[in-house]
Parts: C-alpha cells; sequence; structure tokens
C-alpha cells in the first residue's frame, strides 16, 4: 500500500507539474527578455482552453468524431488566436511602456488580465463549462493491499506532448536564428538592437512562442480535468510563475524543473496531508528554498556592479 | 508647432489592418457563445455582435489616429494637465481636504456611501505608499493586513466584546507583527522575487482564512460585528439612553451612522498621512528614502537595512490593519472573499497611478478609480472590464503617474520640486 499509494502520487504530480512548466516556460522567457511580469500570461492559457473547446464542439458540430484529428485541429485553430491574443497583449500593453519604469508594465499587465477575464466572463458567462472524457481508459501498473496504480492514457498523452514541445522548444531556442536573436536579447536587448536584432520582432514572437505553449498547456488542463471556467487562468499563473521563481526565474530547464516540483509538492500534499491546504504548501517551499536561494534553484546570482 | 502630416491611406490601412486582428481575436470568442444543455455543449452563433465589434475596432482606430494626426507635436494634453494640477498643488490639498471634511453637509447617504469606500482606498493607498512609495519595496500582498485587522476586530469583538476603539490599537498591532512575520524571510530578496513572495503571502492568509473554519468561520464567514461608538454612544434607532438620537434629543435617522463612519475614515486616513509626512523627516523615514535610491550606498553608509525594511513593513501593515478593522465595523461582516489578490492589485494602482510617494497623487487616484467604477454600479457586468482597459489606457498615458513632480523630504536651502523621473523605484 505505501509503495502504490506513493507511486500514485508521483505519477498525479508529474502530471500537473508538466502543464505548469509549460506555462511557467511562457513566464520565465518574458522574464528573461524584458525583465517584467506578463500577468496576463496565466489569461492567455485559460484563453487557450476557451479556445480549444470551442474548437472541439465546434468540430463535433460538423460531424468530425475521430479524436485525434478533432484534438489536432481544435489544437491548430486555438494555437493561431492564442497567438495572435499573446501578439497583440505586447502590442497595446506592454511595448508603448518598454523602457518605462519598471512598476508601469506591472501595473498595465495586471490590468490586462482583468481585462481578459472579464471579457471571457462577459463572452461566455461565468458557468462552468464542462466536456465528457475524450481519451478515457488506462492500464494499471501495480496493486499492493488492494490499492491499484493507474496511469491513464490522458497523463500518458500530457507527458508525452509536453516532452515533445519542450523537446522541439529547446531546438528552437539552441539551433535557429531566431532562439539565438532571443538568447542575445535576453543578454543585452540594447546591445542587439544595435548589431542588427529586430528587438521588436523577437519580443513580439516570444510572447507568440509562450502563447502558443500556454494554448497547448490549456487544451491539456481541458482534457485532463474536463472542465474549465473564466477564473482557471489566475491560480494557474500564480503557481505556473511560483514555479518560474523556484526554477530561478529566466533559466528554461529551471522553469520546468520548478513546475515538476510545485506538481509534486501538490500532489504528495494532498494524498498525505490536507487538500485544501495544497496551495500553503507550494507557496511555503517556494519562500523557503528562496530564503536559503535567492536566485531560485537554476537562476544566476544577480550580481550588482557599483 | 506643426502638425503630422495627414496621410488618409496609410490610415486607412492601419485601421484595416486593426478591423483584421480584431476579427482574428473576437470570431471565436465573440462570434460564437458556450451554451452548456442537458445533452452536451451547444454553440451559439452571434455574427452581427462581431461585426459590430470588428466595426467598431475599425472606426475607432480611424478616429484615434485622425485625432492624432491633428494633435500638435510637442506637450501632450495629459502632461500638461498633470503639470497643471502639480503646480496647482499648493491650493489643490487644501481645497480637496475642505470638501473632504464638509462633504456630509451638502450630500445626501449615498454619496457619503461612497465617500466611505473611497476614504477607505485613500487610506490604504497611503499606508501602501510606505512600503512602495517610500521604501522601494514591492508588496503584491498588502491585503493580507488588511484581512488580518478586519478579522481581528471581527473575532475579538465577537469573542471578547470588545468596542472598536479598545480593538482597533490591537489590530494596528496585529497586522504590524504579520508584517514582520513577512518583513523576515523577504529580507534578502529583491524585485520580483520579492513581489512573487508577498503575492503568495497574501494567498496564504486568505486560503487559511476560507480553511481554518473553526476560529474564522471558513467561508461564511464572522458575521453580526458590533459598530463603532461615539464614546459610548450607539447609532441605532432603539431610542435607549445610550444612543446617539437619544443623548441629544434629536430623531433618529439612518444617515447619522454613516456621517460618524465618514468621519471616522477620514480621521484614520489624514492620521496616516501625518504620521506617514512626519516620519518622512525623520532618521527612520530618511533611510526609507535611502534604500530606495540605492541600498548598496546605505548599507555602505552604515544603515542598518534589515530594521528599516522591517520597520517600512510593518507601518504600512500598521494602517492596512487600521482600515481593515474599519471595513469589518461598517460591513459588519466579513469574509475571506473581500480579501482576494484583486484588492492588493487595486490599491498598488491606484499608489503606482497616483505616483509613487505622492501623498496629493494616491488620493486623487483612489478618488478617480473608486469614484469613477461607482458610476459603473449599473452595469455590473462590464464594470471589471472597465476597470481593466483603463488601468492599462491611464498607465500608457502617465506611467509616472497623476502627479509627476515630487518635492524632496529634505533639502539644504530650498526644496525646489523634482521630476517623478529623477526619482528612483527602488529595487526591492
Amino acid at each position: 500500500m505505501p509503495v502504490a499509494y506513493a507511486l500514485q502520487q508521483l505519477i498525479n504530480g508529474v502530471t500537473l507539474g508538466m502543464i505548469y512548466g509549460l506555462i511557467a516556460v511562457g513566464y520565465t522567457m518574458v522574464y528573461g527578455i524584458i525583465g517584467m511580469i506578463n500577468f496576463a500570461h496565466g489569461d492567455v492559457f485559460m484563453i487557450g482552453a476557451f479556445l480549444s473547446l470551442i474548437g472541439l464542439t465546434l468540430l463535433a458540430g460538423f460531424g468530425i468524431t475521430y479524436v485525434p484529428l478533432a484534438i489536432a485541429l481544435a489544437l491548430i485553430a486555438a494555437c493561431g488566436i492564442a497567438a495572435l491574443y499573446g501578439w497583440t497583449v505586447e502590442r497595446i500593453a506592454y511595448r508603448p511602456l518598454r523602457g518605462s519604469f519598471r512598476l508601469a508594465p506591472l501595473i498595465s499587465a495586471i490590468g490586462m488580465s482583468i481585462v481578459l477575464q472579464n471579457f471571457v466572463q462577459v463572452s461566455q458567462g461565468a458557468r462552468d463549462l464542462n466536456l465528457q472524457p475524450l481519451i478515457p481508459g488506462g492500464m494499471s501498473l501495480m496493486e499492493q493491499d488492494g490499492f491499484v496504480v493507474q496511469l491513464s492514457w490522458m497523463q500518458v498523452v500530457i507527458s508525452v506532448v509536453t516532452l515533445a514541445l519542450l523537446a522541439l522548444f529547446t531546438w528552437l531556442v539552441t539551433r535557429t536564428p531566431l532562439g539565438r536573436a532571443m538568447r542575445a536579447c535576453e543578454q543585452d536587448l540594447k546591445m542587439a538592437s544595435l548589431l542588427g536584432i529586430d528587438t521588436d520582432r523577437t519580443i513580439s514572437l516570444t510572447f507568440v512562442i509562450g502563447a502558443v505553449l500556454a494554448t497547448v498547456a490549456g487544451m491539456l488542463f481541458l482534457l485532463y480535468y474536463g472542465s474549465i471556467n473564466f477564473f482557471i487562468g489566475f491560480s494557474a499563473g500564480v503557481k505556473a510563475f511560483t514555479a518560474a521563481v523556484l526554477g530561478g526565474i529566466g533559466s528554461l530547464p529551471g522553469a520546468v524543473l520548478g513546475g515538476l516540483a510545485i506538481g509534486l509538492i501538490e500532489s504528495f500534499w494532498s494524498g498525505y496531508a490536507s487538500v485544501p491546504y495544497k496551495n500553503v504548501a507550494a507557496f511555503s517551499v517556494l519562500v523557503i528554498v528562496l530564503i536559503f536561494m535567492p536566485s531560485g534553484l537554476l537562476g544566476r546570482a544577480d550580481i550588482e556592479k557599483v | 508647432m506643426s502638425a503630422r502630416c495627414f496621410a488618409p491611406v496609410a490610415m486607412l490601412r492601419d485601421a484595416g489592418l486593426s478591423a483584421l486582428v480584431a476579427l482574428g481575436l473576437f470570431v471565436a470568442l465573440i462570434g460564437l457563445r458556450l451554451v452548456p444543455t442537458d445533452n452536451g455543449l451547444e454553440l451559439q452563433y452571434r455574427g452581427w455582435l462581431l461585426l459590430a465589434v470588428v466595426v467598431a475596432v475599425f472606426v475607432g482606430r480611424l478616429l484615434l489616429l485622425v485625432w492624432r494626426a491633428g494633435r500638435p507635436v510637442g506637450t501632450p494634453t495629459p502632461r500638461r494637465l498633470a503639470e497643471g494640477i502639480t503646480r496647482a498643488g499648493r491650493w489643490v490639498a487644501p481645497l480637496f481636504l475642505l470638501l473632504a471634511l464638509t462633504l456630509p453637509l451638502y450630500s445626501g447617504r449615498y454619496v457619503i456611501d461612497v465617500g466611505i469606500l473611497v476614504m477607505t482606498y485613500v487610506m490604504l493607498g497611503w499606508g501602501l505608499n510606505i512600503v512602495v512609495g517610500l521604501a522601494g519595496l514591492l508588496d503584491l500582498g498588502y491585503v493580507a493586513f488588511y484581512a488580518v485587522g478586519a478579522y481581528s476586530y471581527a473575532l475579538f469583538s465577537t469573542t471578547f466584546h470588545l468596542g472598536f476603539w479598545e480593538t482597533l490599537p490591537l489590530a494596528g498591532l496585529l497586522a504590524a507583527c504579520w508584517g514582520v512575520i513577512l518583513g523576515f524571510p523577504v529580507l534578502r530578496l529583491r524585485g520580483d522575487y520579492l513581489a512573487i513572495v508577498t503575492l503568495a503571502f497574501g494567498e496564504i492568509i486568505r486560503v487559511v482564512l476560507i480553511n481554518w473554519t473553526s476560529f474564522t468561520g471558513g467561508p461564511n464567514g464572522v458575521s453580526d460585528i458590533p459598530r463603532p461608538t461615539l464614546f459610548g454612544l450607539k447609532f441605532n434607532a432603539s431610542g435607549d439612553p445610550d444612543t446617539f438620537s437619544a443623548f441629544f434629543g434629536i430623531d433618529y435617522s439612518i444617515t447619522q451612522r454613516f456621517v460618524f463612519l465618514y468621519y471616522v475614515i477620514l480621521g484614520l486616513a489624514l492620521l496616516t498621512n501625518w504620521v506617514s509626512l512626519r516620519l518622512r523627516r525623520l532618521p527612520l523615514g530618511r533611510a526609507w528614502e535611502a534604500l530606495r535610491e540605492d541600498e548598496i550606498a546605505c548599507r555602505a553608509l552604515g544603515i542598518n537595512v534589515t530594521v528599516t525594511k522591517l520597520t517600512a513593513f510593518a507601518i504600512g501593515a500598521t494602517f492596512g490593519g487600521f482600515a481593515g478593522a474599519f471595513f469589518a465595523t461598517r460591513q459588519g461582516f466579513v469574509s475571506p472573499e473581500s480579501f482576494t489578490f484583486i484588492e492588493s492589485a487595486l490599491v498598488l494602482a491606484i499608489v503606482v497611478l497616483g505616483g509613487l510617494g505622492s501623498q496629493l497623487g494616491v488620493a486623487l487616484a483612489a478618488l478617480v478609480m473608486i469614484g469613477g467604477s461607482e458610476l459603473f454600479r449599473d452595469f455590473a457586468e462590464y464594470r471589471m472590464l472597465v476597470f481593466g482597459v483603463a488601468l492599462v489606457v491611464m498607465m500608457i498615458l502617465r506611467p509616472r503617474g497623476l502627479v509627476s513632480g515630487r518635492v524632496p523630504s529634505v533639502a539644504l536651502r530650498s526644496r525646489k520640486e523634482i521630476s517623478a523621473e529623477l526619482v528612483a523605484q527602488g529595487r526591492g
């Protein structure tokens, strides 16, 4: 029983952590390049989930019932539109404030987050929307004293999709001209623009990529939990940002590591202590880690030269 | 002062592109609506609404471009306006004070009620201004102290039957303790690490309030919180000798209680203002401002950074706690719902929009934001949407806040006003 139970929590935690990791990458990327908390990112995730649900419902209405095809088509459409949201948010709310002092973009981002949340509430209603499970079933890994460890196909899909996407993303950042431009902007925005990198375009594309990753996370969230509302972006966003900070903000592997850590803490805390206090546990671990490692697990120490 | 060139074709193209982007953004979320029915979800098509929104974006963008082209290049209007406000600051502040003091004389119950709400946020803004504006420490969890104050009064009064005036100092003290508890772990953190930890702290307090049902009443909160009294005189219609109306031999009216509450919060807010203005002249306040300007230089000069940061958190939290106790007594009821992140964001927005460190600016911003959103009370559904748009627009127009000038707290000979651009925002 103890081993089996722990294994089950491990599986659940890793699945949850993958979703947090995908969102956290968007936070950490934007932070690395322009040094601001993109508070609206969690709401882009929420919009991604809504777009996925609308897409799936629309396709079902057209009679496309082959699940992999429907999911793929809905995901592509949702990613396209959500990318437009990411781009527009940056263009409207952040670009005019670039180079302004630190708190102005933060307030603007909080404003944008309120706008997106309430826009969806007004246009799609405040009720929970449910989707019947599209990828049911799973397999039992082991049995111990009557406790069966379940690994659902959905959890397999989440892990495979996330790992594939992160591999693609790592390739993009390390091997392509766009990735080189992004890394250059991260090191020194002004120098990069002096050397002929179109920084505006690079920043816009960073937001677009972040929005696409968040949409995939939104689709996985929708398929896994089967229920969404306009407010899911806040708590997922805060926890993903916590994950990014825990891993060391600005570090891409750190974001995934932090996401996994937060997912595991939540799942083990829910399994062994109490479900209502799982957020308290996650945030407490964040505070404790930051006391001893002020720049996160994998972050670079912030050295100030005088 | 020459007008910008006027190019209709480019403008039409720009507006057309904006309309196209709007079409992309809204095609799914406005054009379609998910409707839950008995047998799964159904889609409702709203083509005309989508068309209307896209046309509105096109026309709006075109008007914006035409307006911009017709406007002379140079000082934009809002800046001139704000410079006017700053220059007029000498008499604007006393005028506002006079208006605030005499408000109950010429307004009805509704306006007084809105006044109470605005004053609560003015007080919260001034309290947070100590942490963010003076000490330069970014606090995204200020609502936690507000909650501590509110629950302190709620629980002390319902459990030990203590009155408002006895509990007020206790609420402040408890909030200050929590300020120090938050302050300790974040001493080494800077910038956005500090922001996320303070945000997490606010969430922890809220989650505990929701789940510790035996102590806080859980999601149902605490109700039947007693109202404040004026030297033991109550405000109710019972006609007992210890009520305000019976003591002074006048007819009871519910407005009396509102007027009393209004003067209580006005007094508390003015206390906050007075304390922070005096503190700025003390060595402690100067240390806060020095910390905001340059932490390393502070350490080099021998300022105790630990004590400086902790006192900033504690004193800011104290006023948050006072405001919370007042909130509890005004509502007569507290529940965790009142202490969400959006409240912290609202208070921070008031401080930033007013202009960090500017007392007058914070008061103006609270008036604009809270009073303004009160105008939209009838459109409850769209209220927060408009509020969010207003936040973004105001930040873009005036990133440094409404009041763009600062008077240094200490100066050698004459205190000359400087631009807010020259004041550091702190890295903490």
